[in-house]
């Protein structure tokens, strides 16, 4: 008994194009859900997106290490109240096998002096790898070498906010200006990144070598902050772990007393966010496919109330000839290709939801084969299992009583 | 039952039933619809049975169209014994063998004429290019034009669907045709143009018709006559 199943499913169309509003009505269940689940993927495929780019904003495989907090008769002050860290440290650190490059950094606030013009602004001493470390490049001039940084020279990069402030429209490159009534010389102006997630404008900022910055403007031998690029994201961990034991021994910390200063790995942090944002996502998928759920089982309720109206078409297909498994069959391609239309439906209303979101939010919603192929598969599934106890209901009908039924 | 033979020319046998009993249990209550029914229908014949509503024809006519099966007794169709087959084996004797025709036409309403006439060699597996040469050949043989094989069932007359119904019942080369109470939904003009194609059918294809109707002038183009009565079979 072979004949080509392309004849039940144009039958199986047949069926639904004499019954369009019910047939609609049907899979709008399917319809839903399926969308639901392709918009909330892309959702969170936009969102796990955003979070990879904010990581990569901070800096490629940024650690941050900051000076631990002093304990004065039980007042606790903030991190990096101690100068315990040193320039020593920092090229300790730089020695390490999963550690690419280090800036060690100060950062104070001064008065910027150019000419009539004065605006209070964060000056950061930092190393010659800051733009590397940041991902932040200079787009006039050049960044300060190493050469520069040894011999503490007296020249300064300047970002975009303060260069508008002391400037306007005018090359802020090869002026000199006054900080601290040191002169410096400008040789680069950072490129425009604007204000960070705080809401703190980080072009406002004057960047000058860290030994410039020790021996001349602040008289101060030890360091705020030292930024520290790893290998790999892979190596965050484990440059975390051998800065932490380097600058015990280093600063002869016995192994009960807590460190003196703090490794902070902010790779990790942004991708703990990640994962919750993909967990998130999840979440917002399983609700999606419970209304899926749902859907296959309007599909089921309306098979059942098919193959009861259709008794009397059951029978005289008996008559003629059918066997169970052809009635089966007959049932279950109806079901699947229903379903299978009400996913498809289902697909094109969810890539529209997903493109609307991404027009009139401001988050980025990103789509991908995988849930569409996934939702059509599913859908298909739905048919089949929901279209199952309705389709052997039918098979299971007695010829006589079936061609009786009016 | 000598008698019989001589009058067929001692022709095969198609239908031979054996001491057929049919009981209907409903809770504890038996109802016998059938009681020791032998019966003996030759290949060509045209043949009736009639009997009063209750009789016990209905459940006759299931069991020799192998709908049912009966609870005692043996069927044997072409030789064949029938009375033990599981349902799919009693839906491919159908689909080879028998070709119904039922008081209310029966067609699917939302297939063409022509799927209709189809369906019996789609279950089959015959090609459906195949089918369609078949099918339109049978509705010729039933004088319906060609203009009116992709209407549906509601768009022509009673008389035309009936004659639908018998092309179905023919196109996949039956050699038993059941037709219980055909012209029940038909005027007289239209019963008794219907009834020509079922003598047409039985003269030029050779092909068993079993009649049931109530009307005697209808079983009058039978050349033979069975009366069923609280379920046995009173006139052979």
């Amino acid at each position: 008994m072979k004949f080509p199943i392309l004849l039940d499913i144009q039958s199986a169309f047949k069926t639904f194009t004499r019954n369009k509003a019910r047939s609609f009505l049907t899979t709008l269940g399917i319809i839903i859900g399926v969308a639901s689940v392709i918009a909330t993927v892309s959702i969170g495929q936009g969102a796990s997106a955003s979070v990879q780019n904010a990581i990569n904003a901070l800096g490629s495989n940024l650690l941050i290490i900051l000076p631990g907090s002093s304990n004065i008769g039980g007042v606790k002050t903030g991190f990096g109240e101690l100068s315990t860290l040193t320039l020593k440290d920092a090229k300790a650190i730089r020695k390490l096998p999963a550690v690419k490059t280090d800036s060690a950094n100060i950062r104070m606030n001064e008065q910027v002096i150019w000419r009539g013009n004065n605006w209070a602004t964060s000056i950061m001493g930092s190393s010659s790898t800051f733009p590397v470390i940041k991902n932040w490049p200079v787009t006039n001039g050049a960044f300060f070498n190493s050469q520069q940084v040894n011999t503490a020279a007296n020249v300064a990069i300047i970002g975009s906010t303060v260069a508008t402030q002391l400037f306007g429209l005018m090359n802020p490159v090869g002026h000199i200006v006054l900080i601290h009534n040191v002169p410096f010389k400008i040789i680069g102006e950072l490129k425009t990144i604007g204000f960070n997630a705080f809401g703190q404008d980080q072009d406002d900022i004057v960047i000058i070598p860290i030994t410039t910055m020790m021996e001349k403007v602040a008289g101060i031998s030890w360091i705020n902050i030292i930024m520290v690029s790893a290998k790999s994201k892979q190596d965050t961990l484990s440059a975390q772990n051998e800065i932490t034991a380097l600058l015990r021994q280093r600063h002869h910390i016995p192994p009960h007393k807590p460190s003196d200063f703090y490794v902070r790995n902010l790779t990790q942090i942004a991708q703990t966010a990640g994962s919750s944002a993909q967990i998130f996502t999840i979440l917002l998928a399983a609700v999606a496919a419970v209304s899926l759920l749902v859907g296959g089982i309007g599909i089921m309720n309306i098979m059942l109330v098919s193959v009861t109206e259709r008794t009397k078409e059951i029978g005289i297909r008996m008559a003629v000839g059918a066997k169970k498994n052809d009635i089966l069959k007959q049932f279950l391609i109806e079901s699947s290709v229903l379903s299978l239309f009400g996913g498809i439906l289902g697909i094109g209303l969810g890539i529209g939801i997903s493109d609307l979101i991404s027009i009139i939010t401001p988050l980025k919603t990103i789509l991908t084969i995988e849930p569409i192929i996934i939702s059509i598969i599913f859908s298909v599934g739905v048919g089949v299992f929901f279209g199952f106890y309705p389709a052997y209901k039918a098979s299971n009908l007695n010829p006589v009583e079936a061609l009786r039924y009016e | 039952m000598n008698d019989l033979k001589k009058n067929n020319g001692g022709g095969d046998i198609v239908i031979n039933l054996e001491h057929i009993g049919m009981i209907y249990k409903t809770g504890s209550i038996n109802y016998e619809a059938l009681k020791d029914i032998n019966l003996t229908i030759y290949k060509g014949e045209f043949f009736s049975i009639m009997g009063a509503s209750g009789s016990g024809k209905s459940t006759m006519m299931n069991i020799l169209g192998c709908l049912d099966k009966p609870t005692s007794g043996k069927y044997f169709l072409e030789g064949m014994d029938v009375s033990k087959l599981d349902k799919d084996q009693l839906a491919e004797i159908r689909n080879k063998k028998i070709g119904f025709v039922f008081q209310g036409f029966n067609l699917i309403q939302r297939l063409s004429v022509i799927e209709n006439v189809e369906l019996p060699l789609f279950y089959a597996g015959i090609p459906h290019k195949e089918a369609v040469i078949e099918a339109k050949d049978a509705l010729r043989l039933v004088d319906i034009d060609e203009n009116k094989e992709n209407n549906f069932p509601n768009q022509i007359s009673g008389g035309e669907q009936q004659r639908v119904a018998i092309a179905r019942a023919i196109v996949h080369n039956a050699s038993i045709i059941m037709a219980d109470e055909p012209t029940g939904n038909l005027d007289s003009v239209r019963s008794s143009e219907l009834m020509s194609f079922f003598k047409k059918i039985n003269e030029e294809r050779n092909v068993t018709i079993i009649l049931v109707t109530h009307e005697p002038v209808v079983a009058a183009f039978a050349k033979k006559h069975i009366i069923v009565k609280d379920g046995h079979i009173v006139n052979d």
